[in-house]
């Protein structure tokens, strides 16, 4: 099973980007990227080394939602900080302490922060305890750190961690 | 009537991407107008993704849904490129308005 098929979520994944691709669905197209989804994950093997496992489906789904109204308050939020007066801004850095390990997860708060409401991932510590984060607008640094803790962190700890 | 609603959301795209460039040019340092690309683009390219699936699936033979992938591969390479413009701006030391943390934090060994 795990020889032949090693990452059964990768192949899933790569047969649906296929018939996004094409953009049409057929019987013929659906073979074709069904036979795609099992070879690249073969012959890229060695580029995937762990295998992703989630755990609490739904929860990722609600986490996806979650974000993208996310997004879409982000944008109207630094849509409304450009056109008002920047001067008056008050960017900050602030260290985010992470509960998160792998480096999959890492990746996904680092490029969920990044979309989310005015801010920027910027560095991960060496020792991989703690994400620098800048903020566009904040005066309140502890509950930007707690709301993405909350927010974000606590729900990609339980997908891919727990 | 879906003329309209694709009108709307063109609008609203060229709406967002004018104030994410915009940004560039009213904010006042590096890390500050990172945000405007970043953010107030995501928006104005998924609308206009959008419209271009709503006119596309309405005109020709099927449903057009490739822009899907499209918004995808932007929100998964969009935070990545801010990510290490952030990044490098640490490590040469960029001008900042809000106080840059100290060295050990931010990584630089020279």
């Amino acid at each position: 099973m795990s020889r032949l098929l090693p990452h059964p979520l990768l192949s899933l994944a790569l047969t649906g980007f296929w018939l996004l691709l094409v953009n049409q669905f057929s019987l013929g197209q659906l073979v074709l990227g069904l036979i795609l989804g099992w070879l690249i994950p073969l012959f890229t093997r060695s580029f995937w080394p762990e295998q992703v496992r989630i755990r609490h489906p739904l929860t990722l789904l609600r986490f996806i939602a979650v974000v993208l109204w996310d997004i879409l308050i982000a944008n109207l939020t630094v849509a409304r900080l450009i056109l008002g007066r920047p001067a008056k801004l008050s960017p900050a850095f602030i260290e985010v302490p992470l509960a998160l390990e792998t480096d999959l997860a890492i990746g996904l708060l680092a490029n969920t922060i990044c979309l989310t409401p005015g801010t920027v991932s910027a560095q991960l510590t060496s020792d991989r305890k703690t994400l620098l984060v800048h903020a566009l607008n904040t005066d309140d640094p502890e509950g930007l750190v707690a709301t993405i803790k909350r927010r974000y962190e606590a729900p990609l700890k339980e997908v891919f961690e727990s | 009537m879906l003329d309209i609603i694709i009108s709307i959301l063109i609008l609203i795209g060229a709406g967002f991407t004018f104030v994410g460039s915009l940004g560039l040019a009213r904010l006042k340092d590096f890390y500050t107008r990172l945000h405007g690309p970043t953010k107030a683009t995501t928006l104005g390219v998924g609308s206009l993704l959008i419209a271009s699936a709503l006119y596309f699936s309405h005109t020709g033979p099927g449903i057009s849904l490739h822009e899907v992938l499209i918004t995808l591969f932007l929100f998964i390479t969009a935070p990545v490129s801010a990510h290490l413009l952030a990044k490098a701006a640490l490590h040469l030391r960029l001008h900042s308005q809000a106080p840059v943390p100290e060295e050990d934090k931010v990584g630089n060994r020279d």
